[in-house]
């Protein structure tokens, strides 16, 4: 018999969060699977409202874990807190959102537990009786099929959007109040404060039109026909990360999991290869045009139409062309 | 102050890659490997620190004998020497086991802090450096895009990314690992004095025997996960491929764009 499946999850402003919801939706789907039950971990402080919540879900308990020393992250509370239940209760496999957050302590659990770790999973299947699990390696050229091996519980991070939240089996949940063993250990970290990021005074969320650059523009000097191209279109410039981080774009342009989320009707990705950080982005747009001089760039497995070309050609032809129909060419 | 930084060597970004002949991972035959991303952060971060406190850096690099090409690169960058951890007994393993291998040989050379990158472009586990923390029982914190020294230098002041363009700002007390986020500065190129010079500079081998860890702790034989298969990833949408020479493909993009993306005035 497998040990219960289990979803750790957290609230924001009174809700359970979307990852959280996904993550239970991927725990009871895993446990049918085993023929296992599903339970949830709600962790923080003042968690009344998404308490309740979870009573409503088809899950065969619902653990919550309040503290007031949990109302703020830190890597050494929430370890803390989740040992002592994950070394009672030994389910197979405990489920978190890839979140920064769960990055930031899911490996100091695992070395607390002796666990095994399988960071930003997208998929699992059954395979001869064991399961596999798929994430995405090499920037997401390649998918791996990953299982794991040896005894114990595995902490298994699922990348967002992989098991929409809207799959949740509704149902009813017994709710139990855990203390949280955080008095007086240490937290790791003192958390002074929170501050903007410095993006903000560039809204691409409302833009019609993104034409997004990527590291194969290969250079600051380089941007000029993407600029006029921006212009053309009446549409927002944007940018992957690499180019953000190399200075030849400001962050208030960035998009993806630490910049901006944006869902034009057009999205046109100009040398960006696609990486998942980029992908949680920019996937709500209508219709995506990519240009990538490599046939084979994850960004093309998104793409309404697709140009294995260079951009340095494909866009001045573009440009050409748009400067001709609006001369009534 | 002593600061260690550990590096990765990665398959080139702009490399074409092809599945291996067992099917498990990608045929590294013709593939250039470069320095992991964010892992020249961290040296520049690391380099950075070592010159305002007159201290070292140290790089360590686990990885097959290749690596030693990027710990030629960090010694040409200024770090002042480095260990390479290449037995195979250490390869193939998961965060988990790559980490405490990190982990034993830090320890052996002594750290007053532990830079990382934030995560490797291959496998993207994003984890080696808290887990080189948790056997050192030190903090750690990862996604840093700032780090600044206390004057008393027994704790560091980072600045932590998180989602939705907010940043946490908190304090490490040393010694503490720290992983980079790609972004935090801008890295230095090396000079052909600093090439010539690392040419003399000690890249020292580790075996897995001297490492003091129990040897079904290492590697992959320490590891909880094994890579069954890689293969290209299946999407549910086929994409509409726009063939042709420069002009012919602006001309059928803009029908697109008029017609069906319908964003043309
Ligand atoms: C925690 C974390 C957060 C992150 N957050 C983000 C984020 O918010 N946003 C983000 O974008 N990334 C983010 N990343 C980085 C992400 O993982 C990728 O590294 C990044 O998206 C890659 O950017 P790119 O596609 O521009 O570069 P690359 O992956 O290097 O791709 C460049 C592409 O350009 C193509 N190319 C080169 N020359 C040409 C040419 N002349 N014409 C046409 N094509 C050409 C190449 O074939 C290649 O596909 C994050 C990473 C981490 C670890």
């Amino acid at each position: 018999m497998n040990g219960p499946v289990w979803a750790v999850v957290q609230q924001k402003d009174g809700r359970l969060q979307r990852s959280g919801r996904e993550t239970i939706a991927a725990a009871q789907a895993l446990a049918r699977e085993l023929g296992t039950s599903a339970e949830a971990v709600l962790l923080g402080d003042g968690l009344a409202a998404a308490g309740e919540e979870l009573k409503g879900m088809a899950l065969a308990g619902a653990r919550v874990v309040e503290h007031p020393r949990l109302a703020t992250y830190t890597p050494g509370g929430y370890v803390a807190a989740l040992v002592p239940l994950v070394r009672e209760e030994r389910p197979a496999y405990v489920l978190f959102p890839h979140t920064y957050q769960t990055v930031d302590f899911m490996a100091r659990l695992a070395q607390a537990l002796d666990a095994g770790l399988l960071p930003e999973a997208i998929a699992f299947r059954r395979v001869d009786g064991e399961v596999r699990w798929t994430r995405p390696v090499l920037g997401g050229k390649l998918h791996a099929q990953v299982r794991t091996v040896g005894e114990g519980t595995v902490l298994v991070s699922l990348q967002s959007g992989a098991f929409p939240a809207d799959g949740v089996e509704a149902g009813s949940a017994p709710l139990r109040q855990v203390a949280a063993a955080v008095d007086g250990v240490d937290l790791q970290r003192e958390v002074r404060g929170f501050e903007s990021a410095g993006g903000g005074a560039v809204d691409l969320s409302k833009a019609e039109v993104i034409v997004a650059v990527g590291r194969g523009v290969g250079g600051q000097e380089k941007l000029a026909p993407v600029e006029e191209l921006a212009r053309l279109l009446g549409g927002e410039l944007a940018a992957s990360r690499p180019v953000v981080d190399s200075g030849w774009l400001p962050r208030e342009r960035q998009v993806g999991s630490s910049g901006q989320t944006v869902a034009p009707k057009l999205y046109l990705a100009l040398g960006i290869s696609g990486a998942i950080q980029h992908l949680v982005g920019m996937k709500g747009a209508t219709a995506v045009v990519a240009i990538n001089k490599d046939a084979s760039a994850p960004i093309f497995k998104i793409a309404t139409w697709g140009v294995a070309g260079d951009l340095h050609e494909i866009v001045p032809a573009l440009n050409q062309a748009l400067k001709e129909r609006a001369g009534g060419a | 102050m002593k600061i260690a930084v550990c590096v990765k060597q990665v398959p080139d970004p702009e490399a074409r890659l092809r599945v291996g002949a067992d099917g498990a991972w990608i045929d590294e035959e013709g593939v250039a490997f470069v320095l992991n991303e964010s892992d020249e952060y961290a040296v520049e971060e690391a380099l950075r620190i070592a010159e305002r406190t007159g201290g070292e850096v140290i790089a360590f690099g686990l990885g097959p004998e290749r690596t030693r090409e990027a710990l030629r690169k960090v010694l040409a960058l200024g770090a002042s020497r480095a260990v390479l951890l290449s037995d195979p007994a250490l390869l193939g393993g998961d965060a988990l086991a790559t980490g405490r291998a990190l982990a034993a040989a830090i320890r052996q050379e002594g750290a007053d802090l532990v830079l990382t990158g934030s995560a490797s472009s291959d496998l993207g586990y994003a984890a080696t450096g808290s887990v080189i923390a948790g056997e050192l029982g030190w903090p750690h914190a990862w996604l840093v895009m700032g780090v600044e020294l206390a004057e008393d230098r027994r704790s560091v002041r980072i600045t932590r990314e998180m989602e939705g363009g907010m940043n946490e700002l908190s304090a490490v007390v040393l010694p503490a690992v720290i992983q980079v986020q790609a972004g935090i500065n801008h890295p230095r190129y090396a000079s052909l004095k600093g090439i010539m010079a690392a040419k003399k500079k000690e890249i020292r081998e580790v075996a897995a025997a001297e490492l003091g860890v129990d040897a079904g702790r290492l590697g992959r034989a320490g590891s909880r996960l094994e890579t069954v298969s890689v293969a290209l990833p299946v999407s549910g949408r086929e994409v509409e491929w726009i063939a042709g020479d420069a002009a012919a493909v602006a001309a059928a993009l803009v029908t697109k764009l008029e017609q069906e993306a319908k964003v043309l005035r």
